[in-house]
């Protein structure tokens, strides 16, 4: 267990309801939901989420701490807006899935073999390298993910989608070696550093 | 009429090369018609889309949305920001509200943004090309560049997600919105409003890390255009496309179907019915080649 996490469960011990509040992202939201179940109901792929977005917001409420943030439930999310722009109560839903996601690994405790959880990480990393995405190496680390002889199956699989792509002109090859990017690389990521420790303050501040 | 001019965010996957490199062709071939102007963010970065959630958190994502909107500021003031992007659009529009409410966001926003040179007044409004084409022009205007007809033609207008939730367009439903079938209908097509797929999730970003539940979903994008007599799927969204388009083997092989629907951008389409060629519209783009726009392009 990290040290923000061992922090956080001494600093609001029965209450996790208001350290969702206070440290996930429209997190004071969750005291809002009345149990409808409109966006379990309304989510695509609601029948996977072991716990969907109704559950979620009663067991916040019933202090199971453990088994929100550990749970393999709001990495199902695929941002469709569904449940938010159905919500009665008008919560922010998918920014909390997002906000609760991003605590749960901000603290260490997310389940780490979660390929959307490896894969959003990716992503990040790969955007922030230069400032824009460069899709062959996304494309690349998400075949390889899980190890190399998964990652040589998952390009076999995958070979035919590739060269559709590349002989539309919709996947560049010499991408490997660079590509796209911002020019500003100093401002960019100068920008981006400073925004991590004020956003590191911000959850710092409520431990 | 008089030129309209735009600040426009392209964003990544628009780039040469990259997967909707042919939604930019057919766009450019498109404005170049209705005489819109779109002048490019100098030095724009990545929105982060969705997906970004994981790795950013809050601030870090806010900033790199900003950073867009100051260049833009600075660049071009007094034009509206407009995305083609469905991700693009959300982004930055979500990280323009988020920021108008909460102040002392902004402010930390502010400090971020002053270690790259620049500043946010945030005075912005963050539009999607669709609206241009929609509240700036009108559907009557767009009709009277058609120089060939879409005839014969059925089409069904899958929407998706994020050009419809959660801002969506003026005036239109979450549930049913029907600019899309208007659009098709103004270029001379058949179009589908009771297409029961209209604003089904494909997957997004999930279709990546869940293969198996997106594509699942996407097999009934695919088969409810089938079942209503579809020649060709329009979208205004680049996951949409590439999604629905390219998966289409693999769901053959799973659910043994025999899908080859053509996706296309609603500027490919405007692009051939304005009477621009088959490579100015970016036909040579298309995975499942969209045979019948490709022979309207010929004529």
């Amino acid at each position: 267990m990290s040290d923000v996490n061992t922090a956080m469960v001494e600093k609001y011990r029965n209450n996790f309801l208001k350290e969702v509040a206070n440290n996930v992202e429209e997190g004071e939201w969750v005291r809002m939901c009345m149990q409808c179940g409109v966006c379990s109901g309304s989510c695509p792929l609601g029948p996977h989420w072991d716990h969907p977005p109704q559950e979620l917001f009663m067991m916040i409420r019933a202090n199971k701490r453990e088994e929100v943030l550990t749970s393999n439930s709001m990495w199902m999310c695929t941002s469709c807006y569904n449940c938010m722009v159905r919500c009665p109560r008008e919560l922010p839903i998918t920014h909390i899935m997002h906000g609760l996601a991003h605590y749960a690994k901000r603290l260490g405790i997310a389940p780490k073999e979660q390929p959307t959880n490896k894969f959003s990480q990716m992503f990040w990393n790969n955007l922030t390298k230069t400032g824009r995405v460069n899709e062959l190496k996304l494309g690349l680390a998400l075949y390889f993910m899980n190890g190399f002889s998964e990652g040589i199956k998952m390009s076999m699989k995958m070979r035919s989608i590739g060269q559709g792509m590349a002989l539309t002109g919709r996947m560049a090859p010499m991408e490997i070696f660079g590509g796209h990017g911002v020019k500003d690389q100093k401002g960019f990521h100068a920008m981006l550093k400073k925004a991590e420790e004020l956003e590191a303050a911000r959850v710092g501040e409520h431990v | 009429m008089a030129k309209k001019e735009y600040s426009f965010y392209p964003g990544c996957s628009s780039q040469k090369g990259a997967s909707s490199s042919n939604y930019m062709v057919s766009v450019d071939s498109m404005c170049k018609e209705l005489d819109i102007q779109l002048n490019h963010i100098p030095d724009w970065n990545c929105c982060s889309a969705s997906i970004g959630y994981n790795g950013g958190g809050e601030l870090p994502r806010l900033a790199l949305s900003a950073r867009n909107l100051a260049l833009s500021e600075q660049a071009h003031p007094n034009q509206d920001v407009v995305a083609t992007c469905a991700a693009c659009w959300l982004a930055t529009k979500e990280t323009k509200e988020r920021l108008e409410h909460d102040s002392s966001m902004l402010a930390e926003t502010n400090t971020a943004l002053k270690e790259a040179g620049l500043e946010l007044k945030n005075d912005k409004e963050v539009r999607h090309m669709v609206e241009v084409l929609i509240e700036d022009l009108g559907y009557e205007d767009i009709g009277k560049h058609v120089k060939k007809p879409l005839e014969g033609l059925k089409i069904a207008g899958y929407v998706g997600c994020q050009t419809n939730r959660p801002f969506g367009i003026n005036g239109e439903s979450f549930e049913n919105p029907m600019y899309l079938d208007k659009l098709v209908e103004t270029l001379g097509a058949d179009s589908i409003p009771t297409y029961e797929k209209k604003v089904q999730c494909c997957g997004g970003a999930l279709a990546f890390t869940e293969p198996d539940k997106s594509q699942a979903m996407i097999k009934d994008i695919i088969g409810a255009a089938y079942d209503n007599g579809a020649d060709m799927i329009v979208t205004p969204c680049p996951v949409c496309q590439m999604n629905v388009e390219v998966y289409q083997d693999q769901i053959n092989a799973t659910f043994g179907t025999k899908f080859k629907m053509p996706v296309v951008y609603y500027s490919t389409l405007m692009s051939v019915a304005f009477g621009k060629s088959a490579k100015e519209s970016a036909l040579n783009g298309q995975v499942i080649k969209a045979k019948k726009l490709e022979e309207i392009a010929k004529k």
